[in-house]
C-alpha cells in the first residue's frame, strides 16, 4: 500500500531559479535564501522518497490561454522544463508516474472533483524551484512527479476549502494503491506577495507566521479563508497559499511540524518552508 | 438565490490591485498569444529586429500595441493583461522580474529594490480602499 510520509510547503519564486542555476547561492543576497533549505536537502537524503504529489500552478507557461483548468493532473512519463522567455532552466527532465497518476485521477474523479488530465505538460519554475531547493544541484531528480497544476491565477480560483477536500481526497486515493510506494506531498506558491500595480511589493510577515502556525493544528481556521481575505491580506499573489491546504489535507488529522524557516525578501516575495510529519 | 461570502465589488476595494478575471482574460487573449510566442527564441529575436512588425502579427488593439512598445505595465494590466504572461516580455528584455514589477510603483528599480530589502511594502494602509486601513 502506498503512504503518504511527509508533507513540505514551499515558495518557488523564479529569482530562486536563476540565482540557483547562475551560482549565486552564496551571495550575500541570496545565500540566507538557500540556507533555509539545507536542512531539508538532508532529510531527503534519509526519506528517498519514490513519488511527489507536487501541488504548483503553471504561469502562464503550458496553461492559462486557450484553457484554464482549475486542477490539471499530469498524466506523463516525462515533463519538459519550460522556456519562460530567457531560455528553459538547465535542470534534468522531469519524470512522471503515470500508473499512479491514472489511479490518481480515476480516484478524484468518482471522488466528485471533476479534474482536467493533462498528457502533455510543459513544467516552468512553479514546479522545478521547489525541486531544486529540496534535492540541489543532480543530473537527474531522485523522484518521480506527479504535477498538480492550481488555476490561482485567473478569478475566481479554487477555494481554501475546496483545496482541502481535494487534498483529503488525495490521501484516499494514495491509500488504495496496492504498490508500496513512499509518497510525499507538496504544497508549493507564496507566501505573501503582489506583482502587479501600485500595491505591488507587499508584504504581510503577520499574516505569513499565522498561516504557518495554523497550518499544524488550527486548519480549521486556514480552511474558512475567502478569497477576498487572501487577495487583501497576502496580495494578489499570495492566494497560491491555497496550494499548501492541498498538501496539508492529505497528511491527515495531526501533523507534526519537523522544520520551518520564513525569510523576507527573495526578489518580490516573502519565503516561507514547512516540512510536517502525519502522525497515525 | 445563492448567497456569496462577499460581494464581488469588494474585490475592487483592494488599493492598488486588479483582480484578473474571465472577462479580462478575454479581452488581452491576443496580447497573451503575443506574451506566450515569446517562449520560442526564433520569435523573440524576430521581435527584437522590428517590435512593430512583430506586434502587427497580432489581433491586439493598438492601445496593447502600444502599451507593449512603451513597456507600459500599469497599462497592460488596465486593458486585461496578467503579470504572468507579461513577464515573458520583460524577461526577452532580459529585465529581472523585480525590475518588471517595481516599474509599475512609480518608484525607481533602485528605490523598489531597496523597499524590499526593508521588508517590502507594508499591509498596513493598503488593506482597503473604504476602509482607509
Amino acid at each position: 500500500m502506498a503512504r503518504i510520509t511527509a508533507g513540505i510547503g514551499s515558495s518557488h519564486v523564479p529569482a530562486i531559479g536563476a540565482a540557483f542555476d547562475l551560482g549565486k547561492t552564496r551571495d550575500p543576497y541570496w545565500k540566507p535564501v538557500f540556507e533555509g533549505f539545507e536542512w531539508v536537502k538532508e532529510f531527503q537524503k534519509r526519506e528517498d522518497p519514490d513519488v511527489v504529489i507536487l501541488c504548483y500552478n503553471d504561469h502562464a507557461s503550458a496553461m492559462m490561454l486557450d484553457v484554464v483548468p482549475t486542477f490539471a493532473l499530469g498524466c506523463a512519463e516525462e515533463f519538459a522544463p519550460a522556456d519562460e522567455g530567457w531560455g528553459a532552466r538547465p535542470v534534468p527532465m522531469v519524470m512522471g508516474d503515470p500508473v499512479l497518476a491514472g489511479h490518481l485521477a480515476e480516484q478524484l474523479v468518482i471522488d466528485n472533483f471533476d479534474l482536467t488530465l493533462m498528457n502533455h505538460l510543459n513544467v516552468d519554475h512553479g514546479l522545478t524551484v521547489p525541486l531544486s531547493l529540496m534535492f540541489g544541484k543532480v543530473d537527474a531528480w531522485p523522484v518521480r512527479v506527479i504535477p498538480l497544476a492550481v488555476n490561482v491565477t485567473q478569478f475566481p480560483t479554487p477555494s481554501a476549502e475546496r483545496c482541502w477536500q481535494l487534498g483529503a481526497a488525495i490521501a484516499d486515493a494514495v491509500q488504495s494503491y496496492p504498490a508500496g510506494l513512499n509518497v510525499q506531498i507538496w504544497g508549493t506558491g507564496g507566501m505573501s506577495h503582489q506583482l502587479q500595480g501600485p500595491r505591488a511589493g507587499l508584504i504581510n510577515p503577520e499574516f505569513d507566521n499565522a498561516f504557518l502556525d495554523k497550518l499544524t493544528n488550527q486548519t480549521d481556521d486556514l480552511r474558512k479563508l475567502s478569497r477576498l481575505e487572501f487577495l487583501r491580506e497576502s496580495g494578489s499573489e499570495g492566494i497560491e497559499l491555497i496550494m499548501w491546504l492541498i498538501m496539508r489535507a492529505a497528511l491527515g488529522d495531526k501533523v507534526e511540524e519537523l522544520h520551518r524557516f520564513y525569510h523576507v525578501p527573495a526578489s518580490n516575495t516573502a519565503v516561507g518552508h514547512i516540512v510536517l510529519r502525519p502522525l497515525r | 438565490m445563492r448567497t456569496r461570502l462577499y460581494s464581488l465589488d469588494e474585490l475592487n476595494d483592494i488599493p492598488g490591485t486588479t483582480v484578473f478575471t474571465a472577462m479580462r482574460s478575454r479581452q488581452a487573449y491576443h496580447l497573451h498569444k503575443f506574451c506566450m510566442s515569446l517562449m520560442e527564441p526564433a520569435n523573440r529575436d524576430e521581435f527584437r529586429l522590428d517590435e512593430r512588425a512583430y506586434l502587427n502579427k497580432f489581433r491586439m488593439s493598438d492601445e496593447q500595441k502600444q502599451a507593449v512598445l512603451d513597456r507600459d505595465f500599469n497599462q497592460l494590466i488596465e486593458l486585461g493583461g496578467n503579470i504572468y504572461f507579461l513577464v515573458k516580455l520583460s524577461n526577452t528584455d532580459g529585465w529581472s522580474a523585480q525590475r518588471a514589477v517595481g516599474s509599475m510603483t512609480g518608484m525607481t528599480p533602485d528605490e523598489y529594490a531597496a523597499m524590499m530589502r526593508a521588508g517590502g511594502r507594508p499591509i498596513k494602509g493598503n488593506r482597503s480602499i473604504r476602509g482607509k486601513n
